[in-house]
């Protein structure tokens, strides 16, 4: 039985070059599936965090493929933020507009919280923050304008509340030998 | 406060890296110099390290992890930049399937080269990334001894595997001051070696209400070095088992309760075991498509108890009732400990049954029709006449399946051989590797001739080395297991597997010009001839070839992708179950 479900993790890692190729060489190894992906610099410089949105069949392939990012030297701590946590993407889009229906654009936008931060004669440029389904709706208004380009970051995540999912990330190993 | 580094002695990063190869018990390690890693050979010259040069990469690999197989400890390859690095990959590949503990240190182009495409260059982390526990990419000097530091530590502990350590030249050549007692600091990496007692306690009561149970033994027992508490184990409870091809040697295959081998080669005793069971106890083993056979179909009613080191190793392929995260020993241990207090039930009828099943149905072969050698019984002999104190290492295929048959398996960590990668060309240098660390056990490969010409090279660097090992080359003159599925599955149309290695090589001759003594058998009354000649001799490595009868197949087959329950003992020969009787 298939039930398909989507689950935001934060991965906290070691900030090293190299680490990324290694996730990204894992989900394509192990055959898993990334839906987006961003990463940056935490509140310590030596931890990145990256959030990453991964599509599933099942749950025990949720299971596995933290198991599996788990195992890497290089990442601390893996924790699955709660659908109702901060989820936020940024979208920048270039909307074909003309004296006539520029200022319809920018309501568009407006309506979304968005704002206008190129113009020319034959375009707008637009950014605007928000949930995935927020930027897909801005999207579908702006579609019959024409849209020349657009670009999206990934997403990134918190958990509401006063909790940091980076305490006590760090218990020192000591050698055995 | 004096600045702590001055008190360091100042070394360069070739000198740090030898010494701290030393400072982690390195006695050994298997390689081959080339450009990138030269400034690292210079110190290593004046070490206590025994450098043996080999003459493969490839070798170096598969010796270093025989050492480590034998020893228990971790075995160390060297290599250079670009092919030097590349030729370690099929090694590590297999180290990290059979969680092999195995360090491997390439040189790399200098720092400021890296990325251009210079001479030797290859980007060996990034090639390496999927197949090693983990690697390390060593730009600076001074970061020398914290990585090879680390790497020992993470091959060595957890569920052991492949580290790569790649070390830029310049990083060799520049100096730095020498500090390894800096504490290491791996804080993504925590492996749990206690299993949770709550899980040992809940084993134990699941155990206690099962009618059918069957230990389910993997090669992570003979990692951990878990025999003796599996021994107890059985001994309390009564419960059969099964030893998977990386655990052969783990109860010694004369026990009663010692069901044998299961798998696709298993034998039918050790498949029903599985097959008919109520509750799978497996321990350090990973539900390999090779043991299960068809998924959906494999152990249908049985419920499981899976104890490993590695997390992930459960519920990977099949769903768990009790997983147990830990160390085998630990877990093996506690479990014999908890089971003390309890009222373990008689399973007398379920052993009866299995024994039933191994008296009707035990391993053996037809003879051959033709004048040349039986196989089965070349290799049988070779474990009666070195006996159960010897090591075994094998390369791949059928003359691995045989050997995993008829070898006489008494004690663990006496079997070396690649099961998870299947690598042809493991057998040479893995029981090189493995007679250095066991200077004093008499050695024995048993090769094919198609494994044999991949990696024989490495019998020049054992004689130049006084590393005396006896490979035995089982000649069939064909890639037999292949030749095997065509057979079966191919309509006897023989492509690309017939070798025509009764024609040539002559593996005498071959072993003797690279310094061996080479010796052949041909006939029946030759084969304990022969073997007693290899057996007398210990000052160079011997070749014993002996021409094989061709159509010898492997029984019991589980056919790739079928159900366990569809095990053939022969052609269309199925086993009659009895069912009733359960």
């Amino acid at each position: 039985m298939s039930t398909q479900s989507t689950h935001t993790l934060s991965v906290l890692v070691d900030n090293k070059p190299g680490v990324l190729a290694r996730i990204s060489s894992l989900f394509s190894r192990r055959g898993f599936n990334i839906e987006s992906l961003a990463v940056g610099p935490t509140e310590r410089p030596e931890v990145s965090r990256i959030t990453l949105v991964t599509t599933v069949d099942r749950v025990d392939v949720l299971e596995q493929l933290v198991k599996q990012l788990n195992k890497l030297v290089e990442v601390y701590k893996i924790i699955e933020l709660a659908p109702n946590s901060v989820q936020r993407e940024l979208i920048l889009i270039k909307v074909r507009c003309n004296d006539t229906n520029r200022s319809a654009v920018i309501d568009v936008v407006g309506l979304f919280r968005g704002k206008a931060v190129d113009v020319g004669t034959e375009s707008v440029t637009v950014e605007a923050t928000g949930s995935s389904d927020k930027l897909a709706a801005l999207v579908t208004m702006l579609e019959p304008y024409g849209i020349i380009e657009l670009v999206k970051s990934g997403q990134v995540a918190l958990g509401r509340g006063h909790k940091s999912i980076t305490e006590k990330n760090r218990p020192a190993l000591r050698a055995t030998n | 406060m004096a600045n702590k580094s001055t008190d360091l002695p100042i070394l360069t990063g070739a000198q740090a890296l030898v010494a701290s190869l030393e400072r982690c018990g390195v006695e050994v390690a298997f390689g081959i110099p080339g450009g990138a890693i030269l400034p690292a050979y210079d110190p290593l010259y004046d070490s206590s390290i025994r450098h043996i040069l080999v003459r493969h990469e490839q070798g170096a690999g598969h010796a270093a992890e025989g050492y480590a197989m034998a020893t228990g400890r971790v075995g160390v390859c060297i290599a250079t930049s670009g092919p030097g690095a590349t030729n370690l990959v099929t090694p590590i590949a297999d180290a990290y399937l059979d969680s092999v503990p195995i360090v491997a240190i390439t040189g790399q182009v200098n720092s400021t080269n890296i990325g251009t495409d210079a001479f030797q260059e290859a980007d060996i982390r990034g090639i390496t990334m999927p197949i090693t526990k983990h690697n390390f990419l060593v730009k600076r000097t001074e970061d020398i001894p914290e990585s090879i530091k680390a790497a020992f530590h993470i091959a060595s502990t957890g569920r052991p595997g492949p580290v790569l350590v790649d070390v830029a030249k310049d990083a060799l050549t520049g100096s730095a001051p020498f500090d390894f007692e800096d504490e290491l600091v791996l804080p993504g990496y925590k492996p749990t070696s206690q299993p949770h007692g709550r899980q040992i306690k809940e084993s134990a009561r699941v155990i206690c209400r099962a009618k059918r149970p069957v230990l389910y033994i993997g090669g992570g027992v003979i990692k951990a070095r878990a025999w003796q508490e599996l021994a107890d184990l059985v001994e309390l409870t009564g419960i059969p088992v099964v030893t998977t091809l990386m655990a052969r040697g783990a109860l010694p295959d004369t026990h009663p309760l010692n069901m044998g081998m299961p798998g696709m080669h298993g034998a039918v005793s050790a498949v029903g075991a599985l097959q008919k069971s109520d509750l799978l106890i497996a321990v350090g083993t990973r539900f390999d498509d090779r043991v299960t056979g068809r998924l959906d179909s494999f152990a249908p009613e049985a419920k499981v108890i899976h104890a490993d080191i590695d997390p992930a190793e459960i519920g990977k392929n099949r769903v768990v009732d009790v997983p147990v995260v830990g160390d085998a020993k630990a877990f093996l241990g506690g479990l014999v400990e908890s089971l003390r207090h309890e009222q373990v039930p008689e399973y007398t009828e379920w052993t009866q049954y299995l024994g039933g099943l191994k008296e009707r149905y035990p391993l053996g072969w037809s003879e051959p029709h033709d004048d040349r050698l039986s196989p089965q019984h070349v290799i049988q002999r070779i474990g009666q006449i070195a006996g159960p104190d010897a090591i075994y290492v094998t390369g791949v295929g059928q003359h691995q399946m045989w050997a995993a048959h008829f070898l006489p398996f008494a004690r663990p960590a006496k079997w070396l051989t690649s099961g998870g990668a299947g690598t042809m060309g493991y057998c040479v240098p893995a029981a090189m590797g493995a007679k250095v660390g066991a200077p004093d056990q008499v050695v024995w490969g048993i090769d094919g001739d198609g494994c044999f010409q991949m990696t024989n090279q490495e019998l020049t660097t054992c004689v130049l080395n006084n590393i005396p090992i006896k490979i035995a080359v089982i000649n069939n003159g064909a890639l037999g297991m292949v030749r095997q599925w065509q057979t079966l599955f191919y309509d006897e149309r023989y492509s690309s597997t017939d070798l025509d290695t009764h024609l040539v090589p002559n593996f005498p001759k071959l072993a003797e010009a690279m310094g061996c003594v080479g010796l052949r058998a041909t006939r029946p009354e030759e084969i304990d001839e022969v073997i007693n000649q290899a057996m007398a001799i210990n000052d160079r490595p011997v070749v014993v070839e002996f021409v094989c009868h061709k159509d010898a197949m492997v029984w019991p087959m589980v056919a790739a992708g079928t159900s366990n329950d569809d095990i053939k003992i022969a052609r269309d020969m199925a086993p009659e179950w009895e069912d009733e009787i359960l």
